[in-house]
Parts: structure tokens; sequence; C-alpha cells
């Protein structure tokens, strides 16, 4: 879609996992994933895919710090996949010139943020050693300014969700705390779109609902092109 | 603190810190314990609460629960406009069910929930209720998003992400209705108590 990268030779934590059935198995079980977790999760790792047959250099030691810190990595890494997903949203939409004024402004600093969080997350990835997951190739509907509010009503509420329902499984402090700086504000963004677009901006009522990765992964895949 | 302000000192008293190893060793324990079960895990999730200070972060946001439940409350006794009004109410609604949850989450744990202090609120119309609407959100999911890291159960600490994403759409709306940004910046600072502390002290009467 709009300016995504050449294909990237890197190989992605995801595209890591889907080679090491020991890893993927485990991270599977991470999430808690049964058979539709698994479906979810093998049609994910076919749309984020590079298909670089390459193999990297990534042998599969698996001592316990390691899985640790893997398990943190791939966490990170969905994040950083679902931020790409949303800043590239926001560019489409930017660049359909279907937004003026106010609304215009307001599309341009959520877009802003998740062009941080996308810098931030894959700084963090690299940080703990990992690969970063490469940019998704999207396709959004951008048609009128009611459906584009109301898709972006949806993104961020499935973002804000995505991220309660990893926050209790990240093991470092120090990226707990990162990502629950982020999830307050893609709940922010929720409850703005929300609000503007005549929902209420607390659908879940007192307490939010977290989504699992399954969940998450089959609710943004008909935006993922490749 | 001063003397005789005993919920301001209650509030002081909750030291939220970063881990020393052990707890981080424990925290581990206990986030293995989610990849295979609860169950698996139920006497380390019972030795490290007992340890912990889940008890007293608990306690520490269940006053500032209290305060914005009471806030909204008093605001409604205002003339408010119809959308602030409307939205007084739905917010209010809300703490009121973090106060409860909050006290039955304490208890669960073996604890003495926080009483309710005595509240003074400098507002006598719309502009300051949402003025200080705004800064009590705002310093809500600072104080949350700042205890997280230190919170040791993994149940407590998804309680509180729960909690803490309402307070943030809560600050989000009163900042659309104050014609500010609902997010401020990319990222949502981590207050510390100190700065929690500064937010809220004048608010607390008794």
């Amino acid at each position: 879609m709009s300016n995504a990268p050449p294909e990237r030779a890197d190989s992605g934590a995801l595209q890591e996992l889907e080679r090491d059935p020991a890893s993927r198995k485990q991270f599977l079980k991470l999430m808690g994933g049964g058979v539709a977790a698994t479906s979810a999760f093998s049609i994910f790792l076919a749309a984020c895919g590079g298909d670089d047959d390459k193999k990297t250099q990534s042998t599969e030691s698996t001592s316990t710090a390691a899985t640790q810190e893997s398990g943190d990595i791939k966490i990170v890494n969905y994040a950083l996949t679902l931020e790409y997903l949303e800043a590239d949203f926001y560019q489409q939409v930017i660049d359909s010139g279907l937004f003026k004024g106010a609304q215009q402004s307001l599309i341009q600093a959520i877009g802003d943020h998740e062009n941080q969080h996308v810098e931030a997350l894959s700084g963090t990835v690299s940080k703990l050693g990992g690969t970063p997951a490469a940019e998704p190739q999207t396709k959004f509907p951008i048609d009128n300014p009611k459906n584009i509010l109301t898709l972006a009503a949806t993104v961020e509420n499935l973002g804000a969700a995505a991220y309660l329902g990893q926050a209790d499984k990240i093991k470092n402090k120090e990226i707990l705390a990162a990502a629950i700086s982020i999830h307050s504000v893609e709940a922010r963004h929720a409850a703005a779109l929300n609000f503007l677009t005549g929902k209420s901006p607390t659908p879940d009522g007192g307490f939010a609902k977290p989504a699992s990765m399954d969940q998450v992964l089959a609710a943004v895949k008909p935006f993922i092109v490749s | 603190m001063s003397n005789g302000n005993m919920a301001a000192s209650e509030l002081a008293a909750v030291e939220i810190h970063g881990m020393d190893r052990g707890a981080f060793v424990m925290k581990s324990a206990l986030a293995v314990g989610t990849v295979y079960g609860v169950a698996a895990v139920g006497p380390f999730v019972g030795k490290a609460l007992a340890a912990s200070g889940d008890v007293g972060i608990l306690n520490f946001a269940l006053t500032l629960e209290y305060l914005e439940a009471d806030f909204y409350t008093q605001g409604m006794k205002l003339n408010l406009g119809g959308e602030v009004a409307k939205f007084a109410k739905l917010a209010g609604a809300h703490e009121q069910q973090h106060v409860d949850a909050l006290i039955a989450t304490v208890k669960k744990l073996g604890g003495t929930p926080a009483k309710k202090p005595t509240f003074k609120f400098p507002i006598s119309n719309q502009a300051t209720f949402l003025k200080l609407a705004q800064t009590l959100e705002d310093t809500g999911v600072g104080a949350y998003n700042g205890a997280a890291p230190a919170i040791k159960s993994p149940e407590v600490l998804a309680a509180a992400g729960s909690i803490v994403q309402i307070e943030a759409r809560h600050a989000a709306v009163i900042r659309l209705l104050n014609g500010v940004s609902p997010a401020p910046g990319a990222f949502d600072e981590a207050l510390m108590e100190a700065k929690v502390l500064a937010a809220v002290k004048p608010l607390i009467k008794a």
C-alpha cells in the first residue's frame, strides 16, 4: 500500500517464530491458543511473511532467560504490527484529503502518535536484540468521512483492547511501562473517536475488556494485503 | 505530609517503588504461571501477595477513585449543560464501580480497604468543573500508569489495566469538551506518588 518499503531481507520475529516449531508452540500456549488461535495466527504469519526463504543465522538457543526475553519481543512485535497498521491507515486517510479543519487536525495528531509508537516499539525490539517486524502492506476502505471515522474508532478500540490483553503477559517491567503508556493513549484515541461518531466513549462500561492476540489478528486480517 | 490529614498520609505511606531482584524473580514465577494456568501458580500467588505492596497500591488507587466519584457527585449538583451533565453522570457511575471493585479486591487479598476521606472541590460552575475534571482524570491515568509496573499479581495488574483504560477514555472526552486535544502526547506520563499527591492533596479535607 501507500509507501510500503521494498521487501525487507531481515526476518521479523514472527517469521522466525514460524520457522521454529518449538517456540511457536510455546508462543501459542502463552497466548492461550487453541485451534482457533493457531489458524488465525497462521494466517497472520502468512500475511506478514516476506517469504524470504533465506534462513537467518537464528539458531535455536532456548535458555530460560532467552525464552523470557523472546516472549516479550514477540509481544512487542505484535504491537508494532498493529501500530504499523494504524499509522498506515491514518496516512491513507490524510492522503485522501477527505478531512478539513478540526477533524483533519485530530487525525493528523493521532496519526503522528501512531508513528511515534512505531518508532518506539521498533527501537525496543532492536534494543532487546530482536528483529523488528516488517511493515505489512495494508488496504483500508477509504470512502467517505463518516465511514472512515467509524473505522478509525473500531481500529483504536481494538488497539486499546489488544494492549490490555498483553499487559499481564509482559515480563520486563520497562517494556510493561512503555506498553501501558501507549495503551492509555490508544484508549484516548478510541474514546475521542467514539464520542465524535456519536457512540459511547466507554462501550465496555466501567471496566475495559481485553482482546486476545487471536481475536485481534482475526479482526485486522481483512486490512492486511501481504 | 501534614499531621491530622489521615487520607493524605495514608497516600504518602504507599510507596510506589521499582522492583528489587527478589520481587522480579517472583514476578517471573508468576508470569510463568500465566502460561500454565492459574491453578499451578496458586501457592505462589498467595505468598507473593502477602509479601507484596499490591494492597497498598490498590488502596492508593481506591483513594483516588473515592475522590473522583465524590467529585462527579458534587459536580452533578452544579448547573451543567446537557452534554457535560450526561458525561458527569456516566463517569461518576464508573468511578463508583471502581471504588466497589477496589474495595472488594483489597478485601479478597486480606487487606483493609482505605477509608473514604472528606473532599472539598473548588468548583462553582461548568467551567471550573471541566477544568478540574481534566486535571483529575489525567492524574488518574498517570497514577495508574506509574503504579502498574510495581504491581506483582498478574490478576491485579489486569484489573488495574481495565480501570486505567476507562480513566483514559474519560480524560479524552473531558479534554474534547474543554476544546483541547484528547491525547496530549503519544505516550501518557507515568506519575510518581509525589506528583499525584501534589495534585490531589489540596482537595482532601480530612
